[in-house]
């Protein structure tokens, strides 16, 4: 990642009104920006790393953990907002055990909160992958986290009984 | 040299400088937080220090005004004031004030700007405005204290301009701004050991060196907030 980043930088001018564009690119490729990156980048362009932080904290579409393999988005647009968008993505961080914009230790799940993603009408919303999620409830979401562990158990009893049909074919 | 009437009183001040600036030399004090000298642009941010001007029809920031040959400034007219409060009530609802637990409770600008204006320590009439950030931050030579934070950004254009170590930023946005160090990092490891500029020029205590080190350090007096004089 450090190499493909060194690689990149030179195709930008040593200017900091790159900075952004440059962190754009970045998240692109690599989908966050870890501190190692922004330390580049602040080298690159000859400012403080300091500032470049400051900068990619100022942007929502900036994220500084790898995402997780399900990516929940919770929208807090205006109408979601009034529809209590915000317990939602409570709930969320609560049965996640992390803060809007953080990956569980395992990278299954990142959250993430998103402004109107454009369905008002079916406020408050929330997206898992690219499923829109409508009319949330915190037990919706209990119930989505009880359907995701039927569905691993689903997955591990078929690859059980893959295994043992291969073994018994041998 | 020009002259300009202050409040009726005549003042020969330097052409060009900010009327703030001019005011607090002579020893008129006008409510502020976020003005430095070394500012080249004043930022203008933290709304305290608004006067009245003969011949501008409404209240302006002092900070951003400059002297010039005739100027009439009047510091504690009604309207004037009445926009220092509201930013004062403001800046309160944010900022929750503890006296007894506070550090500075003697050279806090916030104690001196509230009798200035006759308003109280808080943000009544206004609500209390609840941030959903730490209580303290530990960034290696200081601790940080987001809510006593008022982010007139002295220290981050203390340490960038006028000491050249550039480590303080501003990060998040919002009701979630604080002042921290690049990724949250540690101060411990960082070139300023002997600096500790940013917690001398901060108005309220946010920004608090840790032990003897830190004393030693904000014993320069020239960083000082030059606008509390003595009581």
């Amino acid at each position: 990642m450090v190499q493909d980043i060194a690689a990149m930088l030179p195709a930008f001018e040593r200017h900091r009104g790159n900075l952004i564009p440059i962190l754009q690119a970045i998240q692109e490729r690599h989908s966050y920006l870890s501190g190692a990156a922004m330390k580049m980048v602040a080298k690159h362009l000859g400012i403080g790393p300091g500032e470049v932080y400051g900068v990619a904290t100022f942007y929502n579409q900036f994220r500084f953990q790898p995402p997780g393999r399900h990516r929940i988005k919770v929208c807090l647009g205006t109408a979601c907002h009034v529809a209590g968008g915000e317990i939602i993505l409570e709930n969320f961080e609560r049965k996640l055990g992390i803060k809007d914009g953080e990956t569980t230790a395992d990278r299954e799940y990142s959250v993430e909160r998103v402004v109107c993603v454009g369905c008002c009408a079916l406020a408050p919303v929330a997206l898992l992958d690219d499923d829109v999620l409508g009319r949330m409830l915190p037990s919706k979401v209990e119930g989505l986290f009880v359907q995701f562990e039927i569905e691993r158990q689903r997955q591990e009893r078929e690859k059980v009984a893959r295994e043992s049909g291969e073994q018994a074919r041998d | 040299m020009v002259t300009i009437v202050v409040d009726t009183k005549e003042i020969q001040a330097d052409d060009g400088k900010s009327v703030l600036q001019t005011c607090l030399e002579h020893g008129i004090f006008i409510p502020n937080l976020c003005f430095m000298k070394s500012r080249e642009h004043p930022h203008a941010s933290c709304r305290l220090c608004f006067v009245e001007i003969y011949g501008i029809d409404q209240p302006v920031t002092s900070c951003t005004e400059r002297v010039r040959e005739g100027l009439v400034v009047l510091t504690a007219t009604a309207r004037a004031r009445r926009l220092q409060q509201a930013a004062f009530k403001l800046l309160m609802s944010a900022h929750h004030c503890r006296p007894k637990a506070c550090p500075v409770r003697g050279g806090c600008q916030l104690i001196r700007i509230a009798r200035h204006l006759k308003v109280g320590l808080n943000s009544q009439p206004l609500e209390r405005l609840e941030r959903a950030i730490d209580e303290e931050v530990d960034l290696g030579l200081f601790t940080y204290y987001p809510f006593r934070c008022v982010l007139c950004g002295r220290c981050v254009h203390v340490c960038r301009q006028r000491t050249g170590h550039n480590l303080l930023t501003f990060a998040g946005r919002g009701l979630k701004t604080v002042v921290a160090l690049f990724g949250g990092g540690d101060l411990a490891a960082a070139p300023c050991r002997h600096c500790g500029a940013c917690a001398t020029v901060c108005p309220t205590g946010a920004l608090v060196l840790k032990g003897e080190q830190g004393r030693a350090a904000s014993a320069d007096s020239s960083l000082r907030a030059p606008q509390i004089p003595p009581r």
